[in-house]
């Protein structure tokens, strides 16, 4: 029991290292793409070629004043940026970045834990996660972040819908919550069993990635906390680490959307020689992670911000029916094929 | 069981985390409040009314209505994970037939009731 306790704490305690470090530098590769894609150098003043930009920023964070303003109410004011670093965290445990390795004559799987619900896990805590925009939104007694606040979680629950129901068609092919054995089930067969090659849920791989930029708050739907809107919607009042917290958030659901979509539909840690090598499948992992991410970061950088009105008509008009019928259809595939 | 117990560690250590970063902005940062730091910010212009006046229903009818498909999807959850397992297996034919149909018809239903709130202008103008 003890030494099944210091494996979980140790995967979790390296799990989190290398997530903290990858938003960190995701801050930078984001700079840096953003600038590629304007014709111009980024940041490459502080180290070489940047590379220590994130930590002179991390730096000059924490020595930010902690400004809190006299009428919020602290202690919800407090708690909302915590509540959404802990929902985004949690959620990174029951994702497989490999099969298994043998380290000393002991067996380790890749993953932190395996849930066989994990599906459901990941829903519940992305829905908890609104819950520190929202308090955030309101605890700043300020009416710019309130209506930041409020249009912030009404966008993330309308596209929660679309984000769940297009998981509802991958388990219709998978038949199973657990994402280890989604992971698993997509092995072989050079590729050509991952979940995006299988017919119907081509598709649905498109609908799942809109609706998880919409989720996260990202790329052409980030109205409520965008810069030259109401402010800076619900993070107005917050400085230096609240701040900094929300932010590391908002990177944090982006890698985890980007993992549950790379598990799900591309296959998760397969790739050719991984059963020979399976350190390899943390790599193959995590170029595919990687792909999204720069994905979402190329759409925001291309497509302009869409207008509230027409993000909500998109997400109830045009993705929720799409999820529905897709549904409908890969059942009635999944029927005449047996 | 057991496998839920990593779910508690890193809850505990996600909380030790945040903890320790609210604190440590806390006492590194220097304090040098004045009233107008501490107002809240309205572009710079003297804040005019309060935050916690009535905001607008409009928020209130998508939460009702995400709410109502919340409860879809979770129906629809287990039905989708046992599917290929009924339909691979070998019980009598027509029950397959119904088990699809029975679903179909939820679904055909919700999608109607999605057509009504559409029709009544609950997803319309100011969304």
């Amino acid at each position: 029991m003890t030494a099944l306790l210091l494996e979980w704490t140790i995967k979790i305690a390296v799990l989190l290292g290398v997530l903290m470090t990858a938003v960190a530098y995701l801050t930078l590769l984001e700079r840096k793409f953003m600038s590629w894609i304007q014709l111009r150098v980024g940041p490459d003043r502080v180290g070489y070629w940047g590379l220590l930009q994130p930590v002179a920023d991390g730096i000059k964070m924490i020595f930010k004043e902690d400004i809190i303003p006299l009428e919020a109410n602290r202690a919800v004011y407090l708690a909302a940026p915590a509540i959404a670093l802990i929902a985004a965290l949690m959620s990174m445990i029951v994702i497989p970045y490999g099969s298994q390795v043998n380290v000393f004559g002991r067996v380790i799987d890749l993953h932190v834990t395996r849930m066989n619900v994990g599906v459901l896990y990941v829903l519940a805590l992305t829905s908890l996660g609104v819950y520190g925009f929202v308090l955030a939104g309101w605890a700043s007694n300020n009416k710019y972040s309130l209506l930041g606040g409020l249009r912030s979680s009404a966008q993330m629950i309308s596209y929660e819908l679309a984000f769940g129901l297009s998981m509802v068609s991958v388990l219709l092919y998978t038949g199973t919550l657990d994402l280890a054995s989604i992971a698993e089930g997509q092995s072989g067969w050079y590729g050509l069993k991952w979940n995006t090659v299988q017919f119907p849920l081509m598709f649905v791989f498109v609908v799942f990635y809109i609706a998880a930029l919409a989720e996260t708050n990202r790329t052409p739907f980030d109205l409520p906390e965008a810069d030259s809107e109401l402010v800076a919607g619900y993070h107005t009042e917050y400085s230096s680490m609240k701040f900094v917290m929300f932010q590391v958030a908002e990177y944090l659901n982006l890698i985890t959307s980007s993992s549950i979509a790379t598990t799900l539909f591309l296959g998760g840690w397969n790739g050719p020689f991984v059963d020979r090598f399976p350190l390899l499948g943390l790599v193959y992992f995590g170029v595919k992670v990687l792909a999204l991410i720069l994905l979402a970061m190329w759409i925001r950088y291309t497509v302009p911000r869409f207008r509230y009105d027409q993000l909500m008509r998109f997400g109830w008009k045009v993705l929720l029916p799409i999820a529905i019928i897709n549904i409908v259809i890969t059942a009635t595939i999944l029927l005449l094929r047996s | 069981m057991s496998n839920y117990l990593p779910v508690l560690l890193v809850f505990v250590i996600s909380i030790l985390v945040a903890g320790a970063i609210l604190i440590l902005s806390r006492f590194v940062g220097k304090g040098r409040p004045n009233p107008d730091k501490l107002a809240p910010y309205e572009c710079g212009v003297e804040p005019v009314g309060n935050a916690r006046e009535r905001q607008s229903v409009k928020f209130y009818m998508v939460a009702m209505v995400f709410l109502l498909f919340d409860i879809e999807a979770v129906f629809l959850l287990p039905w989708a994970v046992v599917f290929r397992g009924v339909l691979k297996s070998d019980v009598y034919s027509p029950l397959k037939y119904i088990f699809y149909g029975e679903m179909m018809v939820f679904v055909v239903v919700l999608f109607v009731g999605l057509i009504y709130v559409w029709r009544k202008g609950i997803l319309e103008w100011n969304r």
